[in-house]
């Protein structure tokens, strides 16, 4: 099997550096300094580009005063090495041990340092991994990027969606979205791995609790009453901004910093077809999510609230003024984008696992996605997501993968140069 | 001694490093959002370009340090102008979301493999860049009292850093009392009225963003060498809310603010993650609530509660005006 045709849906790679890395940093800043009775210890995961745990890695560990350890990974991709003494400790990971088709993304860092300054710490090491060198044809990979980036277009424009109709109702530019869809993707995994649902159980459960706790209790204490106290909408960015910054890190104080993957089909085997390789939760959590944008933009065309939606979107005082219980539509909205950004967060959960990160890493290329569309215009965030997804996988065919965001985000301010309301957006005053 | 433990270290986070770069982060983000109007997010950014600008010189290519600062103060301007001239125009819930994508490209290449060799990678880069700095300082042997500690190289950093506080603060206050100023605070009031008076809007925003741009450079460079290394994952976006969080305690338009905000915000971070920390190490509270490793989350939990309820019960700070402060004109 060749390396490219190994990725699942949209691999957020760079997502899940960023996140070991600050995870690292976060254990480093909570260590105490009298905890000399717990062991020190390096520790790390070894897992491929496309987030399953590679077993069976060496990992070689020299030390001062002589120190050398040898460890290999374990079915989870783990490893662990208590150590004696501070110092400084470097670990090489035996690349020949890696799966074909899997490279470090950076082969200048098979040797990862670790400076132990005292003990009682455990430090976690990296080796990013990614797909290896391209061995697959042009056609091969452009094909297999067209899918990845419609994948991730589908997962952004859900969470955007619901984005856009919040702010098009209700004018608030809410920075704490990203993590409707963490706390959905933590429930999927809490209901799934440690009450031991099935997916296609828990998964579901998730998506109502979201709707629910994400959706209507979130509007209704905190959101209505600010609203109704007359809270300025820049205040109320503000106000989402320190919400988002409380809610992740209340999921990291009660989920703890690692990535973690459902245990159901955690190594499900990808499936052949033509020129793409696709695994079958990918395909039936996708088609799902193709199925949640038809009956929301049904919804918003041909239903009475839907309408209502728009029309509160267009001239709030109108809408009210011709009948239209304004705030109704407004909680139905919050209900509505709550249960499509947690469905987006099942779709990550299941595919590429969970981790309190997943929101806050979604959040700029859902805000990037909606900015392209045109900020308050439900088509314009389809059209904005589906681009975004697909500039993001593949521009990789040119740029370093680990860049690939940088492309969408130069793209987002290109755009707003030459069309600053957005591609669909309607033109108006925004200076 | 625990108690005296507890007041000694938050002291000293009260005057600390820590507190002169975010009172001078949130001096540039008073100048773009307090008087100006402008909802940078993108202050990280700034902060990071600061940073590198001083590292890298001197590491890689060996130049002088008081060079690396001038390279600093240029590529900030810089990065003004980029971000400025297509961001500008844009209204202020538009600008937001293009600062802070910004700010995470800076970020992000810094700490791309790409750029191993110069920016350092994910590690960053960690050397004696500061040295120079270092070398001028009198006070080698620090200062240990009852109730404030700082080693030889912070005591050194914290009395240069409050004495550019200072100086900066009294240009600020000479800035934005002239007729300059005023029409900075026009503009933030009403772009329309000032554009009618002849005046270029778009000329003095962009004077805006520089000014408070550099500012911001100036905090990465007390960042970069206070620690004499530079990590990119210090400047993500959660650097610029905090600088926010530092100004809307303070109170917005108003000159001091910045100072006042950054103080309270140490004084309140160290006290509390101390008294957690004393209470989990002494067991008062229980393991099985908070762990010895979690009383860090626990803390950003309380910073971003704290913005939360700063925001929606007293938006104007401390010092603010509520008449004056205009967060709601726009978007």
């Amino acid at each position: 099997m060749n390396c490219v045709s190994k990725k699942i849906g949209a691999r957020l790679i760079l997502f899940a550096i960023t996140m070991l890395s600050v995870t690292a940093g976060i254990s480093l800043i909570a260590t105490p300094a009298n905890a000399a009775e717990t062991p020190t210890k390096l520790y790390g995961v070894v897992s491929s580009s496309t987030e399953q745990p590679l077993e069976g890695i060496g990992i070689s560990i020299e030390g001062p005063e002589g120190f050398s350890a040898n460890v290999t990974t374990d079915s989870l991709g783990a490893w662990e090495v208590l150590i004696p003494t501070k110092g400084t400790y470097s670990a090489t990971i035996n690349e020949g041990d890696l799966p074909e088709g899997q490279a470090l993304t950076d082969p200048t860092k098979a040797t990862a340092k670790a400076n132990v300054f005292m003990l009682g710490v455990e430090l976690r090491l990296l080796f990013p991994i990614g797909p290896g060198v391209a061995k697959a044809t042009l056609l091969e990979r452009s094909a297999q990027l067209t899918v990845d980036g419609l994948i991730l277009g589908l997962i952004i424009a859900l969470a955007a969606l619901g984005l856009n109709l919040i702010f098009g109702t209700t004018g608030l530019t809410n920075f704490a979205h990203g993590e409707i869809l963490t706390f959905a993707g933590l429930l999927t995994y809490y209901f799934s791995a440690i009450a031991k649902l099935p997916v296609i159980v828990a998964a579901p459960i998730a998506v109502v609790l979201s709707a629910f706790i994400s959706g209507f209790l979130q509007d209704r204490y905190l959101w209505k009453p600010l609203r109704q106290r007359g809270t300025g909408l820049i205040a109320m960015l503000v106000v989402s901004i320190g919400f988002a910054i409380f809610l992740r890190y209340f999921f990291l104080f009660l989920f703890g910093g690692d990535t973690r993957q459902l245990p159901q089909y955690a190594g499900q085997a990808g499936l052949e077809l033509g020129l793409v390789n696709i695994t079958p939760k990918s395909i039936l959590t996708t088609v799902i999510g193709i199925g949640f944008i038809v009956v929301a933009t049904l919804w918003l065309l041909r239903t009475r609230m839907g309408k209502a939606s728009r029309a509160v979107a267009d001239n709030p005082a109108l809408a009210s003024a011709s009948g239209i219980d304004v705030q109704k539509v407004i909680r139905a909205v919050w209900i509505l984008g709550a249960a499509l950004a947690g469905y987006a967060g099942v779709i990550v959960t299941v595919n590429q696992g969970v981790s309190f990160l997943m929101g806050q890493d979604m959040l700029l290329l859902i805000f990037a996605a909606v900015t392209l569309g045109g900020l308050g215009t439900a088509n314009g965030a389809l059209v904005g997501s589906l681009i975004i997804g697909l500039f993001v996988q593949l521009s990789t065919l040119f740029i370093p993968t680990e860049l690939k965001y940088v492309g969408a985000l130069i793209v987002l301010i290109l755009i707003l140069i030459v069309r600053p309301q957005g591609i669909l957006g309607r033109k108006e005053r925004i200076g | 001694m625990e108690i005296l433990f507890i007041i000694q270290q938050t002291l000293s986070a009260t005057l600390g490093v820590n507190a002169i770069i975010f009172a001078l982060a949130a001096i540039g983000l008073n100048m773009h959002f307090g008087y100006t109007g402008l909802l940078n997010f993108g202050q990280a950014g700034f902060l990071a370009i600061g940073a590198y600008s001083v590292a890298v010189p001197v590491i890689s290519f060996g130049f002088s340090l008081w060079l690396a600062l001038l390279i600093g103060i240029f590529n900030s301007i810089l990065f003004a102008l980029l971000l400025g001239i297509p961001t500008l125009r844009l209204r202020a819930d538009y600008l937001a979301i293009v600062t802070i994508a910004a700010a995470e490209i800076v970020r992000q290449i810094a700490r791309s493999a790409t750029f191993n060799d110069s920016l350092g990678g994910s590690d960053g880069i960690t050397g004696k860049f500061g040295k120079e700095f270092f070398d001028l300082n009198p006070f080698k042997e620090g200062l240990t009292t009852p109730i404030l500690r700082f080693n030889g190289n912070d005591l050194w950093v914290v009395i240069t850093g409050w004495i550019l506080v200072a100086i900066i603060t009294f240009i600020m206050w000479i800035m934005v009392n002239s007729p300059w100023g005023r029409v900075m605070r026009a503009i933030r009031e009403d772009e329309d009225a000032v554009r009618s008076l002849g005046k270029n809007v778009y000329l003095y925003k962009m004077q805006s963003l520089i000014i408070g741009g550099v500012i911001g450079s100036i905090a990465g460079f007390v960042y970069a060498l206070s620690r004499q290394s530079v990590q990119p994952d210090n400047y993500g976006t959660a650097l610029t809310f905090f600088a926010y969080t530092v100004l809307i305690l303070g109170g917005a338009a108003r000159v001091f603010a910045p100072i006042v905000g950054a103080m309270i915000f140490w004084f309140l971070i160290v006290f509390i993650e101390q008294v957690l920390r004393a209470g989990v190490t002494s067991n008062v509270i229980p393991d099985w609530l908070i762990g010895v490793n979690q009383v860090g989350q626990i803390r950003f939990m309380l910073m971003g509660l704290g913005l939360m309820l700063l925001m929606i019960f007293r938006p104007q700070g401390i010092f603010g005006d509520k008449k004056e402060l205009a967060l709601d004109a726009k978007a």
